[in-house]
C-alpha cells in the first residue's frame, strides 16, 4: 500500500486521494456535503451559515474547560496505556487523536440525556462525570461493567460492535413514551401548573467500523421509522482494527442517512468547536420531536486501535503525520493564545490537573479488589433461579473443603481457597 | 372456567398484560392491523393503539434490540418473532446483550424483556418455518425459558414472563395453536409458579418427560401403554430453563425409568441434560439407562416427510419398551 492510496484525507479536498474522492462524487450524483469546521488546523475561527450561532454560545471559561477536558483525557490515556504496558491492565483501548470528538459531543449533552457508548469513549465518559478510575475495572479484569448508568446516564461499554446501536433506539423510544404518559397523567390530574421533565434525547457512539454491521442499519430504520429522539454519533477514526474506512464505505458515512430520511452530517472531528455546534444542534433537535441525526465525525485514531494492536503493519507512519498536523487540542490551544483566552498559568494548571489524575488513577487501579465470585452467582438473574442456588451450594461446600485442609490459621483469615 | 383455543388464551394473556399495566407494549412484524400471522394479537391494536401494539419493521436484531432499550427506560416489551427458524438474526441482541445486561451491571440494570416465538414442526410448512431451537437459548445463563402446553398455561405464562423481573422466552407450540381447552381466567391454581414441572399423569412403571407441542403425544402413548398393562407417569416440564428437577427426580425415584421426548434433535437438546442430571441424582432408583426420544440430527426435513422426523406415540411406545427390556 503506497502513501499515494492511504485513505488518511479522502474527501477532505487536499487532493491526497482524488480518484476515490471523485469516485464517491460519481456514486452521489454530485459532491459530497461539505465538511462542517470552525476552527481550522491554524487555530483560527471560521464561519459557518447554520453552525457559527452555536459557536458564538461558548464564552472564554466554556472554551477553557474544553481544552482542560480534552488534556486530561489524554493524560489518563497515557496513563491508561502505561497501566496496561505494566501488566495492571488486560488490555487498553487508546483514544488520542479522538478528544475533540468525545469532549466536543460529550459537553453538548444535557444531564436528562442518555448516552449508549461503544469502548472507546473515556472522553464522553470524562464529560458525564464518570469516575475514570471505574472506566478502568473492566480493562482490569475486575468487572464487565464497572459503574452504574443511572448515576450518569452513561451507559456501560459495549465490545459487541454496534449492538448498542438499537438500545439507544428503544430507549428514545422510552423516551417519547414517557412524554405521552406524563401528558395524559397531567390532563388528567389537570396538573397544568406542574413544570414537565426537561426533554431528553439520546446519542449513540459508533464507528466506522461499526457502520457496517447490520445492527446500525436496523437502527437507523427503527430511529426513522418512529422518529426517535436519537442522535447517530459516528467516530469515523478511519481504521477498523487494520480494515480503512475504504473498506466500510465508499461514499462519506454521513451521506448514508439520507437513504434513511433524516439529516446526515459531517464535521471535523478534530475541531472541538464544530463538535460541539452540530451535537447540540442535532440534540435540541431531537428533544423538540423533529427525529434522528447521523453525525459523522471526521477524526483519526493516532494510535493503535488497542494495546494488542501493532499499526505498523498496515498503515504508513506518514498517514500519522498528516493527522498529527491537524491535533484538535493544538488548534484549540493556539486559538486560546491568540485570542488572549488562556495563558501559560493556565496551561500549567491543567498539565497539573493532568498529572494529579493520572496519579489518582493509578493508585485507585492498584487498590482495586478482585470481586468474590459470588457477585456473579448475585447477578446472573434477578429473581431467585435453582440452578444457580444448586451451583453456589456445591461451590460453598467444595470451598469449605479447602478451609478445612487448610488448617485452622487460614480458615479463620477466611481465605477459602 | 371458560373454553378456548392456546392461540386465544395467549391473546387474552396480552390482553390482561397491556390492560394493567401502561408501561407494557407489544412488538414484532405484522402482529398489528393483521394480528400476527397467527392471529396471537389480534384485536389489541384497535384496543391498545399502536403504541402499545407496534408493528416494526422486518429486522429480527433491531426488534430484540430496541426492546432492550425500552425495557432500561422501565418499560415492558413483549416481543413476536414471526418463526423460530427467523429468530437467528437476533441470535447476537438475545444472547450477547439481553442475557447478560443485568450481569455486567453488577446487579444495577434489569432488561425484563419477553421474546414469543413460536416453534416446533407438524404444521406442513417450508424451511425455517419448524424448528425447535430451545436448546441454543436455554445454554444461555441469564434468559428464562418456559412452554405452554395447554390453554391455562398459556393465559398465565405470558402474563408471568411479563412480570419477571429476567428476560424470558416463551416456546409457543404451534402445531397446538388450536388445541382447545379451560381457562381459569381468575388464578392461576396450580400454575402460579410457572418455573415448576407439572405431574399430569401418575405411573409407577417408567417418566415420560415432555414439553410443549408433544405433550398430547405423550399421554395418548401412555394411554396406549395401559392397554398393555404399563403404567406411565408424565411431567409437562413448563419450564426449559429453569428445569424443575426436583419434580423429575421423584418421579424417576418412583417408577425407576425415564425417558425424555422433544422435537429439537436428540444430540445436545435438553434430553441429553436432563439424562446426566438424572443419572447424577438419582442413579440407584434407575432400572434402565435415560432414553432420549428427539429428531435426527439434520435440518429439519422437508414437509412431506416431518411425519418421519417427529416422535410420534409409537416412537415413545418403542422407548418405552426398551426401558422396560432392562
Amino acid at each position: 500500500m503506497g502513501a499515494t492510496h492511504l485513505p488518511a484525507t479522502e474527501f477532505d479536498g487536499t487532493g491526497v486521494d482524488d480518484q476515490r474522492e471523485a469516485e464517491a462524487e460519481a456514486l452521489l450524483g454530485g459532491p459530497a456535503e461539505p465538511m462542517v469546521q470552525l476552527l481550522a488546523p491554524d487555530g483560527t475561527l471560521g464561519t459557518d451559515p447554520v453552525f457559527s450561532e452555536y459557536a458564538q454560545r461558548l464564552d472564554a471559561e466554556k472554551l477553557r474547560g474544553f481544552y482542560a477536558d480534552m488534556a486530561k483525557i489524554r493524560r489518563f490515556d497515557v496513563e491508561a496505556t502505561a497501566l496496561q504496558r505494566q501488566g495492571q491492565l488486560a488490555l487498553w483501548v487508546p483514544l488520542t487523536g479522538q478528544e475533540a470528538a468525545q469532549i466536543g459531543s460529550g459537553r453538548a449533552s444535557q444531564p436528562q440525556d442518555y448516552i449508549f457508548p461503544t469502548y472507546r469513549e473515556h472522553g464522553v465518559a470524562l464529560t458525564r462525570n464518570v469516575d475514570l478510575a471505574e472506566l478502568l475495572r473492566q480493562f482490569r479484569g475486575v468487572s464487565n461493567g464497572g459503574w452504574n448508568p443511572k448515576d450518569t446516564n452513561f451507559h456501560l461499554y459495549t465490545l459487541v460492535l454496534a449492538a448498542q446501536t438499537p438500545h439507544a433506539v428503544g430507549y428514545a423510544m422510552g423516551i417519547q413514551r414517557d412524554q405521552k404518559l406524563a401528558a395524559r397523567a397531567a390532563e388528567a390530574d389537570g396538573a397544568a401548573g406542574v413544570p414537565a421533565e426537561p426533554k431528553a434525547a439520546v446519542v449513540v457512539y459508533f464507528g466506522d467500523g461499526a457502520s457496517s454491521e447490520g445492527d446500525v442499519h436496523e437502527s437507523m430504520v427503527f430511529a426513522s421509522s418512529y422518529n426517535a429522539p436519537v442522535v447517530f454519533f459516528c467516530q469515523n477514526n478511519h481504521w477498523a482494527i487494520s480494515v480503512p474506512s475504504s473498506v466500510q464505505t465508499r461514499i462519506p458515512l454521513s451521506n448514508r442517512a439520507k437513504g434513511y430520511g433524516f439529516p446526515g452530517i459531517r464535521v471535523d472531528g478534530n475541531d472541538v468547536i464544530a463538535v460541539h455546534a452540530v451535537t447540540e444542534w442535532a440534540l435540541e433537535r431531537a428533544r423538540e420531536g423533529k427525529g434522528p441525526v447521523l453525525i459523522e465525525a471526521f477524526t483519526y485514531r493516532v494510535g493503535a486501535h488497542t494495546t494488542a494492536d501493532d499499526p505498523t503493519k498496515y498503515r504508513e507512519s506518514a498517514e500519522e503525520g498528516l493527522w498529527r498536523a491537524k491535533d484538535p487540542l493544538e488548534r484549540l490551544e493556539k486559538y486560546l493564545r491568540t485570542e488572549g483566552l488562556a495563558d501559560d498559568a493556565f496551561f500549567d494548571r491543567v498539565r497539573a490537573d493532568g498529572d494529579e489524575l493520572a496519579a489518582y488513577v493509578r493508585k485507585t487501579t492498584h487498590d482495586l479488589e478482585t470481586p468474590d465470585i459470588r457477585t456473579a452467582f448475585a447477578n446472573t438473574y434477578v429473581e431467585a433461579h435453582p440452578l444457580v442456588a444448586e451451583e453456589l451450594a456445591w461451590f460453598e461446600e467444595y470451598s469449605a473443603g479447602f478451609a478445612e485442609e487448610a488448617g485452622p490459621a487460614d480458615a479463620e483469615t477466611g481465605d477459602a481457597r | 372456567m371458560t373454553t378456548m383455543t392456546i392461540a386465544k388464551a395467549i391473546n387474552e394473556g396480552l390482553r390482561a398484560t397491556l390492560g394493567g399495566n401502561p408501561r407494557s407494549l407489544l412488538m414484532g412484524e405484522d402482529i398489528g392491523a393483521l394480528g400476527g400471522v397467527y392471529r396471537v394479537s389480534d384485536g389489541l391494536l384497535a384496543e391498545f393503539g399502536a403504541d402499545r401494539v407496534v408493528d416494526t419493521p422486518l429486522a429480527e436484531s433491531g426488534i430484540i434490540g430496541t426492546a432492550i432499550g425500552l425495557s432500561l427506560r422501565g418499560y415492558l416489551p413483549v416481543c413476536e418473532i414471526q418463526f423460530d427458524g427467523f429468530v437467528f438474526p437476533g441470535f447476537n441482541q438475545i444472547t450477547t446483550q439481553l442475557a447478560k445486561m443485568h450481569s455486567r451491571s453488577n446487579g444495577n440494570l434489569t432488561v425484563p424483556v419477553v421474546i414469543r416465538i413460536p416453534y416446533g414442526g407438524g404444521i406442513g410448512s417450508i424451511e425455517h418455518h419448524s424448528e425447535s431451537p430451545e436448546a441454543l437459548f436455554a445454554h444461555t445463563a441469564g434468559l428464562r425459558i418456559i412452554t405452554p402446553s395447554n390453554p391455562h398455561d398459556a393465559y398465565w405464562m405470558i402474563q408471568q414472563a411479563v412480570d419477571c423481573q429476567d428476560p424470558v422466552i416463551v416456546f409457543e407450540p404451534k402445531r397446538r395453536y388450536w388445541l382447545k381447552g379451560e381457562v381459569d381466567m381468575e388464578s392461576p391454581g396450580a400454575s402460579a409458579d410457572p418455573f415448576k414441572a407439572h405431574v399430569l399423569r401418575e405411573g409407577t412403571d417408567a417418566t415420560v418427560v415432555v414439553y410443549g407441542p408433544l405433550v398430547p403425544v405423550a399421554l395418548a402413548a401412555a394411554n396406549a401403554a395401559a392397554e398393555d398393562g404399563h403404567s406411565v407417569e408424565v411431567i409437562d416440564l413448563r419450564s426449559i430453563s429453569p428445569i424443575d428437577f426436583d419434580t423429575v427426580t421423584a418421579s424417576v425415584q418412583k417408577t425407576g425409568r425415564l425417558i425424555v421426548a422433544h422435537e429439537a434433535p436428540t444430540f445436545g437438546g435438553i434430553g441429553g441434560e436432563i439424562a446426566a442430571r438424572i443419572s447424577e441424582r438419582a442413579f440407584h432408583s434407575l432400572e434402565a439407562p435415560v432414553i432420549r426420544v428427539g429428531g435426527f440430527h439434520m435440518p429439519y426435513p422437508v414437509a412431506k416427510v416431518e411425519e418421519d422426523y417427529l416422535p410420534d406415540i409409537d416412537r415413545i411406545l418403542e422407548a418405552l419398551e426398551r426401558a422396560l427390556s432392562y
